[in-house]
């Protein structure tokens, strides 16, 4: 797919994502990342520093959110920035040995602006779980061809 | 434990080298279920004008988290591990990460500011790509703030 700016205009939507986030997810991500820190997978140790209970790695969901900007983009390449502010915690219940997810990640984007001198879009992308948005102001900027 | 005020300012030398692999690529790409070839498969990522796979967008992250981690062991800096919360975090790509990419990270401390009993630290990682003779590319900037909660917060 290639994307021209004159085809696109601000306030489209790029699509929506559900994300489904086990206990299991949040170690394989501790393990692909390096991040090891225990409020990302011991009840005891998140409960002990005052968190609610085991939270996702702030990194994995930036991560797989924007998942929905390199699809849309068709090339992973063309994401040339990606920001984001980290405002909930989201909260990962343990459904360990049975289907249920422990968290679930609703990801919707749209096309915040266009810069056509640079040729890119920005992506201005919606995360929530649990009814509030856990990501604040994450913006993707995709170079378009 | 309190934050050495001192910190801002300071700057960590690329530490290692860390060699991205193809099976790094596709197990990162993996636990954050993207599902892009060009992650996974050499001859899509080819077919879309790279070299090697494709790292996704986030992927610096391990190579920033590991610069950072220079400051957060440092026992000068004063930082519990344990109370840090990630606050944000950018990264700006001059180029895409591939397979193959020999890469170091330069740590800087952009800003130090305290909240509460705590503080909120920013910090820069400047990550360079080695060419043959040692040269430096510039391939990603990364931003990052974490806050370092104090007592009951």
């Amino acid at each position: 797919m290639s994307l021209s700016i004159h085809e696109l205009s601000p306030g489209q939507e790029i699509g929506s994502r559900t994300i489904e986030v086990t206990r299991t997810d949040l170690v394989k991500y501790a393990g692909a990342s390096g991040d090891f820190n225990p409020i990302h997978w011991n009840e005891a140790f998140a409960t002990g520093v005052e968190l609610p209970g085991v939270i996702a790695h702030g990194m994995f969901t930036m991560g797989s959110a924007v998942q929905l900007v390199t699809d849309w983009a068709g090339d992973p390449a063309a994401v040339v920035d990606f920001q984001t502010r980290f405002t909930k915690p989201v909260l990962v219940t343990d459904t360990t040995g049975t289907e249920a997810p422990g968290a679930t990640i609703e990801v919707s984007g749209l096309i915040g602006k266009l810069d056509a001198e640079a040729n890119t879009a920005r992506i201005d992308l919606t995360v929530v779980a649990a009814g509030q948005k856990v990501l604040m102001k994450a913006q993707a900027v995709v170079k378009l061809s | 434990m309190t934050i050495n005020p001192d910190l801002q300012g300071r700057s960590y030398p690329a530490a290692e080298v860390y060699e991205v692999g193809r099976e790094k690529i596709r197990e990162f790409a993996r636990a954050v279920k993207a599902t892009h070839p060009a992650h996974f498969d050499v001859d899509a990522a080819k077919a879309l004008g790279h070299a090697d796979l494709v790292a996704p967008p986030t992927f610096a992250i391990i190579i920033a988290q590991r610069a950072d981690a220079q400051l957060i062991e440092d026992p000068d800096a004063g930082i519990d591990f344990s109370r840090v919360v990630h606050a944000d975090q950018r990264f700006t790509h001059h180029r895409p990460i591939f397979a193959g990419d020999r890469l170091v990270a330069e740590l800087h401390v952009d800003g130090v500011r305290a909240m509460g009993g705590g503080a909120m630290i920013t910090t820069r990682s400047e990550v360079f790509a080695l060419g043959a003779d040692e040269s430096r590319e510039p391939v990603t900037t990364t931003t990052s703030s974490i806050l370092v909660r104090g007592e009951g917060q």
